[in-house]
């Protein structure tokens, strides 16, 4: 399974803070994971935008190339505004 | 020389005087110590009285991200304390937001290392500003300056 987070203005443009997405032969990377979540339409499609949209993989940042095992978590937020 | 690294992420407000006390007291024979706190500005261009900056953050990824930016900076210069308070939740103009504390030998690691920090921070570590002005809301976007301040220390020479 995957556990996924959204935050900030992803979540409130998702209505979403997260879910748990069964991991499937079809899941080896972010990149893919994110096709999926994106064929829902709507606005899902804004995840496909590397720029407005970050990946974090078991609370590490990552990029879309990083292969999944099945098991992660997975965040997807917009660039940080700390400090 | 081992450092002493401390890192917090609370709702809570921090007492500067009570911090510095006790990086001063930790610090191995110090000869610098740099305070930095960062604080809730105004909007300027809102007339609006009830202004308002709610800070988001990511649970587990936030203190991973702060404890790696303080290590980072410990690798890089000599300091025997590094200490990062960041605060979430709901905050009002004049609130203080973060405080970054180094403890050197001499005043350079110490004021280089919390700058270092502070700009690592700003676009490094997952927290997200809201910013609320009566019935609107709007998120901050993140700055290129920021991103530019970041990246200028991969050339700098300590």
């Amino acid at each position: 399974m995957f556990n996924i987070h959204y935050f900030a203005s992803v979540r409130e443009q998702l209505d979403s803070a997260g879910e748990t997405i069964d991991a499937s032969g079809d899941i080896n990377t972010v990149a893919d994971l994110i096709a999926v979540l994106s064929s829902r339409g709507g606005a899902w499609s804004l995840l496909e935008d590397r720029n407005r949209v970050l990946v974090a993989v078991d609370q590490a940042v990552a990029d879309r190339e990083q292969r999944l095992t099945g098991n992660e978590e997975i965040a997807f937020f917009p660039p940080m505004t700390g400090g | 020389m081992t450092t002493m690294i401390r890192v917090d992420v609370q709702q809570q407000d921090f007492d500067l005087a009570a911090e510095y006390a006790a990086v001063r007291g930790k610090a191995d024979n110090p000869g610098a110590v740099t305070i930095f706190s960062g604080l809730v500005r105004e909007l300027q261009d809102s007339a609006t009285a009830d202004q308002s900056l709610t800070l988001e953050h990511y649970p587990g990824m936030t203190e991973k991200a702060l404890q790696n930016i303080a290590e980072r900076a410990c690798d890089r210069w000599p300091l025997s304390v590094c200490r990062i308070i960041h605060r979430i939740g709901t905050l009002l103009p004049g609130d203080q937001i973060v405080l970054v504390a180094t403890a050197s030998s001499h005043r350079d690691a110490a004021f280089d290392a919390a700058h270092y920090i502070m700009d690592y921070l700003k676009t490094s570590a997952p927290f997200w500003k809201k910013q609320v002005a009566g019935e609107q809301g709007f998120w901050v976007d993140s700055r290129a300056s920021d991103h530019e301040a970041a990246a200028r220390w991969q050339h700098k020479q300590d």
